[in-house]
C-alpha cells in the first residue's frame, strides 16, 4: 500500500505558460478521497486553466498530474476517468435527458440494458427520476445543474471537476444549490474538485479549499482556518470580509504589535503570517467586522477594557437583517465597519450618534507587507 | 385615435410584403398554373387540359434531363457540404476573431461578379488553348493541349463553386452560436473525435446543415448560364429546357408546365430531406 | 382606397411613358451590329425631334418578346423572312406595312419578291428586305484544306476540331448534304418528320466529331482564332470577319449551296411610331448608310448592286468566298409553317440529350 491510494488526485509542480504569461505557477496540492475540494480566487488567478489541465484540455509546460496515483498526462481528455460540470452546463440541446446521459456510457460501450438500468439509477440519486424523456430546454436552471453532474456520475468518475456551475443561477436558487451540492458529493462519495471566485460557495460547501492568486496557491486548509488563520494578507482580504488599513509597526513585542495606520489611529494587534514583522516596518491589517463591538456611549458594555477602544461617531447604518452594520467615523477620521444587532428598540444606533468601538488584539491581523 | 394610427403602420409595414407576396410571387405563379393548362390545338386556339404535362410524361427526354439536372444538383450539394462543413468548422470554431472576417470576405468575392462573368473565368482557365492546359503543354507533362471543358465534371465543379458560400454562411452561423465547451463536455464524457463530430456536432449543426443543403439544391437546380457555358455540347440541365420551350419554340404553354414540374420536384427533394432529417423549415431556414 | 390610388399612379405612370414614347422615340428591336452608333447619330441629327432607342436581340427573343406583349414596347422590329409569317398567323404580332411609305424602288427585286410572297397574309404584306446573307462552312485552309460539304464537320479527320450551332441551320443543311430539300417537305410534315428523324440520327452519331456547339459569333471567332477548332458552321458575315485576322480562315459555300437568310423590317402590331420607324426604313436604304450600316453587320443590303456598296475590305472576302455558280446555288429559307418551328426543337432537343461523347 502507498500512499498514492487515498489520493484521488494529486498534482506536482505544474505551470503553465501562454507565451510569456504564466497563467499557473508551481501549484503542488493532493486531495484525499471522497473530499470536496475548492480552488478559491478572483478571475484571472489561473483556476480556470489548472482545471482544464487536469481535464486534460491543456498540457501543462512543467509537473505532473496524477489520478489514483498514475500519472495521466499521456492520457487523452477522453480516456481520463475525470468528469467536468462545465461553466454553462454544456448539456446537449439536441438530446433528451435520457441521451444526455447515456451519451458517456454509450461511449464506454456500455449494451442497451446497462445503460437503462444506469440512466435510471443516476436519475434516482439526483432525484429527477421522471426527467428521462424531458428535453433540455424544457428543464429549470437547478435540474438542469443536477442532470449535468448525474451526466457525469454515470460514468463513476475519480474526480468530479465543477467550474463555477452555480455561476448562472440567481441567488435564492444559488443558496438552494450550495447544500445540495454538498449533499450530492456525500451521495456518491466521489471527490469533488469545484472553482469558483464566491467564497461563500467555497466556504459552505468545501472539506478543503485553496486559495489562488495570480498562479499560485496562497493558502490551502479548512474553512474555518482560513477565515480564523489566514498566513498571508491575500487570504485575510479576499476570505470574508474586513476592515483594512496599511500601517507601520511602531512596536513589536512577544505579546503583541503596536501598528499605527496610514490615518493615524494606533491598533494593538498578533502578527499572521510566516514573515516576522519587525519594528518600524509596513504592515497591513485586518479586522473582521463582526469581531467589533459598537455600543452607545454610557452602556455597561461600553466601559468594558479593551486592547483597541475608540470612540467616533455613526455615519451611517447598513440595515441587513441578521447581519447589520455600522459604519463609524473614527477618531482619525477613516471609516470602520462594525457588525451590530439592529432589534428596532429604542437603543439601536443611529446615524449621527456617538458611538464606543471596541476589539481584541487577538482579532487584529497584521501582516508585513 | 392612437389604435387608429397603431393599425394604420401595422397596416404600412405589412403592406410591401404582401404587395410582394401577392405581386411578384402569387401571381406569376397562378399565370403560370393557368397557362400550363392550356393546350394549344390550332394557331390562336386554346383548350383547357393537362395536354403539356402529358407530353413531359411520353417524352423520356424530358424525363431524363429533369433526373439527371435533380441527381447533379443532390450531387453537387453532397459535395459543397462535404467542402463547406470543415471551411465553416475552420471559421467559426479554430480561426482567430481577426482572421475570420477576412476569411469570410474571400468566400464572399466571387459573388461580387455575375454568374456570366464567373462561368467566363472558367472558360478561360479550363480551354483547350486556356491557362490550365497551356500550362501543362510548357511543363511538359502532355504532348498536346486538353479540354477540361464541356464535360459533367466540370460543370459540377463549376457549381460547386458558385453556391459553396451558400452553404457556409448558416453553416458558420449555426457553429459560431455552438460553444467550444459543447465539443469539450464530448470529449471529457469520454467520446473519440468521431463520436464528437457524429454525436454532438453534426446534431447540433444539422438546421445551419439543411439551411444550407436546400439553398444550394434550389440554386443549382435552378440555374441556367454555369451548366449551359460550362457543360457545352452535352449540358443537359431542365432550366435549358424550359428556355427552350418559352424562347426558341414559343411554347409558353409547355415551358410553364415544365416550370411548374421542376418547383415541384425540387420541392418534393426539399420535403424529402426534412423529413429524412427530421428537420422542419421553421427551424432551419427560417432561424439561419 | 388605397388600391385605387395605386391603380391611378400606375395608369398615370404608363401613360406618361406612352405618350413620351409616341412624341420622339423610336424603340428598335434588332440585330447585335444592326444599329451602329454612327447611324443612330446621323439620323438623330436629321431627325432631332427623334431619339433612337436600341434593344439587340436575336429572331428567337424577339419573338418572344413581343409575343409577351402582344406587340407592344418597341417600333421597329427585325426578324429574319422566315419569321413573319408564322408568328402573325398564331400571335398576330406585327401590322400590315404601308408600303407607300417605304421607298421600295431601291431594294433588290429578287429580295423584295421572295421577302412579300413569304409575308403576305391576306393581301397585307408584313415586312420588306434589310440585309441578306448566308450560312455556309468555313475553314482555316491551313488545317483543313478539303471542307467543302456540310458532312465534313462530321468527318472522323477533323474529330473533336469542329463545330456547329445547334439550331434549325443544321438540320435543313444537313438534310440538304443528304441530298434531299427540307423545304419540299413542308407541306407533308408526316414526311417532314421522317427527314428530320435521319437527320437527328445523322447528327447524334456527329456528336463525337463536334468539340462544341457554338452560340453566337463571339464564342465561334474565339474558337477559331485560338484554333481549337478548324471547320464550322458560320454565319458568313462571321467568316468575313475572321479573315481580316487570319486570311487562312475563308467562308465557303457548301457544294449543295449556302442557305440564304434576309433580315426584314416588321412592324410590331402595336407599335406607336409609325411614321419614325418608316423613316428610319427609308433613311438605311440610302447608299452612303449602306455602307456604313453593311461595314457593322458584314452582311449585304438587299438593295440594286448592294454588294458595290460594301466597304473595300469586306468586297475582298464576298469575292474570294463566292463565285457566280455559288451565288445561283443559294437557297432561300422558305416560310416556317405552324407546327414545324415544334418538331424542328423536339428533334434539337433529342440531338443535345443524346450522349455523343
Amino acid at each position: 500500500m502507498t500512499d498514492a491510494d487515498t489520493y484521488d488526485l494529486e498534482c506536482t509542480g505544474i505551470s503553465k505558460d501562454f507565451g510569456s504569461f504564466r497563467a499557473v505557477d508551481d501549484v503542488s496540492f493532493r486531495i484525499p478521497s471522497g473530499t470536496f475540494f475548492s480552488i478559491l480566487g478572483p478571475s484571472g488567478c489561473g483556476k480556470t486553466t489548472l482545471m482544464r489541465m487536469i481535464a486534460g484540455f491543456e498540457d501543462p509546460t512543467a509537473g505532473d498530474v496524477c489520478i489514483k496515483g498514475k500519472s495521466v498526462l499521456s492520457v487523452p481528455p477522453n480516456k481520463r476517468n475525470v468528469k467536468m460540470v462545465f461553466q454553462h452546463l454544456a448539456l446537449f440541446p439536441m438530446m433528451d435527458v435520457y441521451e444526455n446521459i447515456a451519451y458517456g456510457l454509450r461511449c464506454a460501450g456500455a449494451t442497451k440494458d446497462e445503460i437503462a438500468s444506469k440512466v435510471a439509477d443516476v436519475l434516482e440519486r439526483v432525484a429527477l427520476p421522471d426527467l428521462a424523456r424531458r428535453e433540455i430546454h424544457q428543464l429549470s436552471g437547478g435540474q438542469k445543474q443536477r442532470i449535468a453532474i448525474a451526466r457525469c456520475m454515470a460514468l463513476n468518475p475519480d474526480v468530479l471537476l465543477l467550474d463555477e456551475p452555480l455561476g448562472a443561477l440567481d441567488l435564492k436558487l444559488r443558496e438552494a444549490m450550495k447544500i445540495e451540492l454538498k449533499l450530492l458529493q456525500h451521495q456518491f462519495d466521489t471527490t469533488f474538485v469545484y472553482i469558483t471566485h464566491d467564497q461563500s460557495e467555497a466556504l459552505v460547501m468545501s472539506d478543503y479549499v485553496a486559495v489562488m492568486n495570480a498562479g499560485r496557491f496562497e493558502q490551502v486548509g479548512r474553512p474555518e482556518e482560513l477565515y480564523h488563520a489566514p498566513q498571508t494578507a491575500f487570504v485575510a482580504g479576499f476570505v470574508g470580509d474586513s476592515n483594512r488599513w496599511t500601517g507601520r509597526a511602531v512596536e513589536v513585542r512577544s505579546d503583541g504589535i503596536k501598528v499605527e495606520t496610514d490615518a493615524g489611529l494606533t491598533v494593538i494587534a498578533m502578527a499572521h503570517g510566516n514573515e516576522q514583522v519587525v519594528e518600524g516596518q509596513a504592515v497591513e491589517l485586518f479586522v473582521r467586522p463582526e469581531f467589533i463591538s459598537a455600543t452607545k456611549p454610557g452602556t455597561p458594555d461600553s466601559d468594558l477594557p479593551a486592547d483597541n477602544s475608540y470612540t467616533g461617531t455613526v455615519d451611517g447604518v447598513l440595515f441587513n437583517g441578521a447581519n447589520s452594520r455600522v459604519l463609524v467615523r473614527g477618531p482619525a477620521g477613516d471609516l470602520i465597519e462594525a457588525d451590530v444587532v439592529v432589534t428596532g428598540g429604542a437603543d439601536d444606533l443611529r446615524e449621527g450618534d456617538p458611538v464606543r468601538l471596541h476589539w481584541a488584539r487577538a482579532q487584529s491581523m497584521c501582516f508585513a507587507s | 385615435m392612437s389604435q387608429d394610427t397603431k393599425r394604420l403602420s401595422l397596416i404600412l409595414l405589412f403592406a410591401p410584403f404582401a404587395l410582394w407576396i401577392v405581386l411578384l410571387i402569387l401571381l406569376p405563379h397562378i399565370g403560370m398554373v393557368v397557362l400550363s393548362l392550356r393546350e394549344k390545338v390550332a394557331p390562336r386556339v386554346y383548350e383547357f387540359g393537362f395536354g403539356n404535362y402529358v407530353d413531359f410524361m411520353n417524352e423520356p427526354i424530358y424525363w431524363n434531363t429533369l433526373m439527371r439536372t435533380g441527381s447533379m444538383s443532390l450531387l453537387v450539394t453532397v459535395l459543397a457540404l462535404l467542402i463547406g462543413f470543415p471551411v465553416a468548422y475552420y471559421i467559426a470554431k479554430i480561426a482567430g476573431k481577426r482572421s475570420r472576417g477576412a476569411l469570410f470576405l474571400m468566400c464572399l468575392i466571387p459573388l461580387w461578379v455575375s454568374d456570366l462573368i464567373r462561368a467566363f473565368g472558367w472558360i478561360l482557365l479550363l480551354r483547350e488553348t486556356g491557362v490550365v492546359s497551356s500550362l501543362l503543354v510548357w511543363s511538359g507533362m502532355t504532348d498536346e493541349g486538353i479540354e477540361f471543358l464541356y464535360n459533367d465534371v466540370t460543370v459540377v465543379v463549376g457549381l460547386v463553386y458558385t453556391v459553396i458560400l451558400f452553404m457556409i454562411v448558416p453553416l458558420v452561423s449555426t457553429l459560431d452560436g455552438m460553444g467550444d465547451d459543447m465539443i469539450e463536455a464530448g470529449y471529457n464524457l469520454g467520446g473519440n473525435s468521431l463520436t464528437v463530430l457524429r454525436r454532438i456536432i453534426i446534431p447540433y449543426a444539422m438546421p445551419g446543415i439543411v439551411a444550407g443543403c436546400i439553398v444550394v439544391f434550389m440554386l443549382t437546380s435552378g440555374s441556367y448560364l454555369t451548366p449551359i457555358l460550362l457543360g457545352g455540347k452535352n449540358s443537359s440541365w431542365f432550366t435549358e429546357q424550359i428556355y427552350d420551350q418559352f424562347i426558341t419554340r414559343f411554347n409558353w404553354e409547355s415551358g410553364a408546365a415544365f416550370g411548374i414540374l421542376l418547383l415541384a420536384f425540387t420541392s418534393l427533394v426539399v420535403w424529402l430531406g426534412l423529413r429524412l432529417s427530421g428537420q422542419s423549415l421553421a427551424n432551419t431556414v427560417a432561424r439561419t | 382606397m388605397k388600391p385605387t390610388i395605386l391603380c391611378v399612379g400606375l395608369l398615370a405612370a404608363t401613360a406618361l411613358t406612352a405618350v413620351s414614347a409616341s412624341a420622339e422615340t423610336l424603340r428598335l428591336l434588332t440585330w447585335g451590329s444592326y444599329a451602329p452608333e454612327e447611324l443612330i447619330q446621323k439620323f438623330e441629327e436629321k431627325y432631332p425631334d427623334i431619339t433612337v432607342e436600341v434593344t439587340f436581340s436575336n429572331n428567337e427573343e424577339m419573338i418572344a418578346k413581343l409575343r409577351a406583349t402582344g406587340g407592344a414596347g418597341f417600333d421597329l422590329a427585325q426578324p429574319s423572312h422566315d419569321r413573319i409569317y408564322a408568328a402573325q398567323l398564331e400571335y398576330g404580332i406585327y401590322k400590315p406595312l404601308d408600303l407607300s411609305q417605304i421607298n421600295t424602288d431601291v431594294m433588290s427585286p429578287v429580295h423584295l419578291e421572295a421577302v412579300k410572297a413569304n409575308t403576305t397574309i391576306d393581301g397585307d404584306v408584313y415586312a420588306v428586305p434589310h440585309q441578306w446573307g448566308t450560312t455556309g462552312l468555313m475553314a482555316d485552309m491551313t488545317k483543313a484544306p478539303d471542307v467543302k460539304s456540310w458532312a465534313d464537320l462530321c468527318d472522323p479527320k477533323y474529330e473533336g476540331k469542329t463545330s456547329m450551332r445547334l439550331k434549325r441551320t443544321i438540320l435543313l443543311a444537313t438534310a440538304f448534304a443528304m441530298g434531299q430539300d427540307p423545304f419540299a417537305l413542308y407541306s407533308d410534315l408526316d414526311q417532314y418528320q421522317e427527314l428530320l428523324d435521319q437527320v437527328a440520327d445523322k447528327l447524334i452519331e456527329c456528336k463525337g466529331n463536334i468539340k462544341a456547339y457554338w452560340q453566337g459569333g463571339d464564342d465561334l471567332s474565339a474558337m477559331m482564332l485560338s484554333g481549337e477548332i478548324v471547320a464550322s458552321e458560320t454565319w458568313d458575315s462571321t467568316a468575313y470577319r475572321l479573315y481580316d485576322q487570319n486570311n487562312n480562315i475563308v467562308f465557303i459555300p457548301p457544294e449543295t449551296g449556302a442557305l440564304t437568310w434576309i433580315d426584314t423590317f416588321a412592324i410590331p402590331a402595336k407599335g406607336n411610331a409609325d411614321d419614325a420607324a418608316y423613316k428610319w426604313i427609308n433613311f438605311v436604304l440610302e447608299p452612303e448608310n449602306i455602307t456604313i450600316m453593311s461595314g457593322s453587320t458584314g452582311a449585304i443590303a438587299a438593295v440594286k448592286g448592294g454588294a458595290d456598296l460594301l466597304p473595300e475590305d469586306k468586297k475582298a472576302a464576298v469575292n474570294a468566298a463566292f463565285t457566280q455558280e455559288d451565288i445561283d446555288n443559294l437557297k432561300f429559307f422558305a416560310n416556317i409553317p405552324p407546327g414545324v418551328e415544334d418538331m424542328e426543337g423536339k428533334t434539337l432537343e433529342k440531338i443535345k440529350a443524346a450522349t455523343g461523347g
